[in-house]
C-alpha cells in the first residue's frame, strides 16, 4: 500500500519574534501525553502521595490538638491547632505533587526513556516541553490540593469564605514547585545527587511554620526559614484558609511568580542545552 | 539533476579540540537516496543530528530545504522523519497512541491524525498490534514502528540512522522492503549504516566517511570501479604458508592483499588468476573468486584494523 500524503492541514510552527525557535505555541501536546500515560500507567502511584498530608493532618492535627490548644498565626489571630496547620499542610501536598512529578519522573524521561530527545526532534521547542511537563506538575499538585481542601471543609478547617481563594494560591505554589524542581532536575545526573532533593525537602517541610509558628526560632534562623519558598505558600494559604488577611500576602504571591519565572527560564535553557546542542 | 535539498559545505562539528565532524560537504538531491557510509565514531550520527536541526554546526555551512538549522530548527524539523540510532518510542504508551501523540506534536489535528495512524500501522505492518505496550514488541516491530513514527507528518527527507542494526536477517529484509516503497513514492532518504549490503540495497549514491571527513563519494558501482577491482580471488593455504606464498605471488592481478587467514587477488577476471596460481605450481586449500562489493571499497579506504 502506499501512504497518501495529507498536506493540507499541516500546521506550520507558530514563530513569534521574541522566543524564535525556542516555543512552537505547542505546549499543550505536551500536556495531553502526560495525561494519556498517567491514565496508563501509573495512576495509583499519583494517588498514594495525597495521603501523605492527610495522615499528618489526622495524627497531629487531632492527636495533639488536645495537649496544644489554640494557636496565634503571624497576624496574632487564635485559631485551633488543627486549623493551624491545615492550610500548611495544604501547600505542602500542592508542593509534593508538583515535586514528585518534576523531579523523579523528569529525571527518568530526561536520562532514561529519551522523551524529550524524541519531543525536540518534532516541531516542538524546548520551551513547549519544559512548559507542558511543568503544567503536568502543576496539575498533580493541584489535584492533591483541591482532595486536600474538600478534606478540610469536611472537617471544618476552613474557617473563612476567602478559603476559596487557596485554590489559585496553591496552583501558584505548585506551579512555582514543578518550575523550579524541573530546572534543578534538569542539572542532576545520578539517582545519589537526586537525594539531595529529599535532603533539602523534608527540612523545608518540617521547619516552615507548618507545626508551630515561626516566632518560636531566634531572628536569624526566621531569616532563613523565610528565604525558603514553603514558608511563603504556608503563610499565603493560612492568611486565606483562616481569613486573616494581609499586605505580606503580595509578597507571597510576588515570591512564587519569580519561582515560576526563573524555573521555566533555566529549564529551557537547560533543555536546549541537553538536547539541541 | 533536481534541486538539491541538503546542502552541507565544510561542515564541522567540534566538542572542545575534539572535531566529529571536519569539514565534510555533499548535496542530496529531492528524491535521492543517499548513504553516510563508516565505521563506528566517524562522525556519521553527528552529521545527521545537525542535518536533522538538532545540533548546532561549529562552522561551514548547511541547508536543510532551503533553510539554516541554526535559526529554523522548528521549520525544518516540522518537514523531516527521523529514525534515530536507538529507538526513543514513548513505553508509557501504546502503540497506536505512539503515533497520535507524536503527530500531534506536529500540531496535526487530532481527526486527521487518527486517520493516517492506522494507515501507518498498517505501512509498517502493526495493525494487529495497535492496542499493545511497546515493550512487548520485537526489535523489528519497535523499528518498523519508529519508521511509521518518523512518517507521520509527511516528511519531506527521512532521516534514518543505522536503521537496521541489530536486528535478524528477516526484520532486516522486511524492513529494507518498507524503506524501498517509500524511496519510490519519492521520500528522500539520508541514512547512515555500516552494512554494505545495505548501502548497496538503499543508496542511490554515498559517501564513506572517516574520522570525519569524506574519503570517496559516488554511487555504489561508481565507487566499486573507482576503488577496487571488477573481481575478486579470495584463496587460502593455511595461516603458515600464506606469507610465503604472498611473496612469490607479487603482482598478481591489480592489487593484492595478504590477510592473516587468507589472500586476496583483486583483478578483472579472478578465474584467469586462479588458473595462472595452479599453473605456477601452487595450490591453494580453498578459493572463491566474488564479484567486488562496497565491503571491499569501504576496507580499502577506512583500513583493516579495528578502530574504536
Amino acid at each position: 500500500m502506499t501512504i497518501a500524503p495529507t498536506q493540507p492541514e499541516r500546521v506550520a510552527p507558530a514563530r513569534s519574534w521574541f522566543l524564535g525557535a525556542l516555543y512552537a505555541g505547542n505546549a499543550r501536546t505536551v500536556v495531553s501525553r502526560g495525561i494519556l500515560a498517567t491514565r496508563s500507567t501509573n495512576y495509583l502511584v499519583v494517588l498514594s502521595g495525597f495521603f501523605e498530608p492527610i495522615f499528618y493532618l489526622v495524627s497531629l492535627g487531632f492527636g495533639l490538638n488536645a495537649l496544644v490548644g489554640p494557636v496565634h498565626t503571624s497576624t496574632g489571630q487564635l485559631v485551633p491547632y488543627a486549623a493551624f496547620i491545615a492550610p500548611a499542610l495544604l501547600a505542602v501536598s500542592a508542593m509534593n505533587g508538583a515535586i514528585y512529578d518534576s523531579t523523579w519522573n523528569v529525571f527518568f524521561k530526561m536520562n532514561y526513556s529519551k522523551l524529550y530527545q524524541g519531543m525536540l526532534s518534532t516541531s516542538l521547542g524546548p520551551l513547549d516541553v519544559a512548559l507542558g511537563e511543568i503544567s503536568l506538575a502543576l496539575l498533580r499538585g493541584g489535584a492533591y490540593a483541591i482532595g486536600f481542601m474538600i478534606v478540610m471543609q469536611v472537617l471544618g478547617l476552613n474557617l473563612a469564605w476567602t478559603a476559596i481563594f487557596a485554590l489559585p494560591a496553591v496552583l501558584l505554589i505548585a506551579f512555582g514547585f514543578g518550575s523550579l524542581g524541573m530546572a534543578v532536575t534538569s542539572y542532576l545526573k545520578t539517582f545519589q545527587q537526586m537525594d539531595w532533593i529529599n535532603f533539602v525537602l523534608l527540612p523545608m517541610f518540617l521547619f516552615s511554620a507548618t507545626f508551630y509558628p515561626i516566632t518560636v526560632y531566634p531572628a536569624a534562623i526566621q531569616w532563613v526559614v523565610q528565604a525558603l519558598p514553603l514558608w511563603h505558600g504556608v503563610e499565603l494559604v493560612r492568611g486565606l484558609t483562616t481569613g486573616d488577611l494581609s499586605v505580606a500576602m503580595l509578597g507571597h504571591v510576588a515570591y512564587y511568580l519569580v519561582m515560576v519565572i526563573v524555573g521555566v527560564i533555566f529549564t529551557t535553557t537547560r533543555l536546549k542545552a541537553l538536547f539541541l546542542d | 539533476m533536481p534541486a538539491p535539498v541538503i546542502t552541507a559545505t565544510s561542515l564541522t562539528k567540534k566538542y572542545k579540540e575534539f572535531a566529529a565532524v571536519d569539514g565534510i560537504s555533499f548535496e542530496v538531491a529531492a528524491g535521492e537516496s543517499f548513504g553516510l557510509l563508516g565505521p563506528n565514531g566517524a562522525g556519521k550520527s553527528t552529521t545527521m543530528r545537525m542535518v536533522g536541526a538538532v545540533s548546532t554546526r561549529t562552522s561551514g555551512d548547511l541547508s536543510v530545504l532551503g533553510l539554516d538549522p541554526n535559526h529554523f530548527g522548528p521549520e525544518i524539523r516540522s518537514q523531516l522523519g527521523v529514525v534515530p540510532q536507538a529507538d526513543n518510542l514513548d513505553q508509557e504508551l501504546r502503540v497506536r497512541d505512539n503515533l497520535i501523540v507524536y503527530g500531534r506534536y506536529f500540531g496535526i489535528p487530532l481527526r486527521q491524525i487518527s486517520k493516517k495512524a492506522d494507515e501507518l500501522l498498517e505501512f509498517a505492518q502493526l495493525s494487529d498490534r495497535a492496542k499493545s505496550k511497546v515493550d512487548d514488541l520485537s526489535g523489528g516491530m519497535k523499528r518498523r514502528l519508529t519508521i511509521a513514527r518518523a512518517l507521520v507528518n509527511d516528511p519531506k527527507i527521512l532521516l534514518l540512522d543505522e536503521p537496521t542494526t541489530g536486528l535478524d536477517p528477516q526484520a532486516r529484509h522486511v524492513l529494507w522492503d518498507r524503506l524501498f516503497r517509500l524511496k519510490e513514492q519519492g521520500t528522500t532518504l539520508l541514512l547512515t549504516t555500516h552494512y554494505m549490503d545495505e548501502a548497496e540495497q538503499l543508496c542511490d549514491r554515498l559517501v564513506v566517511v572517516d574520522k570525519g571527513t569524506i574519503m570517496a563519494e559516488g554511487s555504489p558501482a561508481e565507487l566499486i570501479r573507482t576503488h577496487s577491482s571488477r573481481e575478486v580471488l579470495e584463496v587460502r593455504f593455511g595461516s603458515e604458508r600464506n606469507a610465503v606464498v604472498a611473496e612469490r605471488i607479487a603482482g598478481a592481478g591489480d592489487r593484492i592483499e595478504v590477510l592473516p587467514d587468507r589472500i586476496l587477488i583483486y583483478s578483472a577476471n579472478g578465474e584467469a588468476e586462479l588458473v595462472k596460481l595452479t599453473e605456477a605450481g601452487l595450490d591453494p586449500i580453498t578459493s572463491l573468486v566474488r564479484r567486488s562489493s562496497l565491503e571491499d571499497v569501504f576496507l580499502r579506504l577506512t583500513g583493516r584494523s579495528l578502530i574504536e
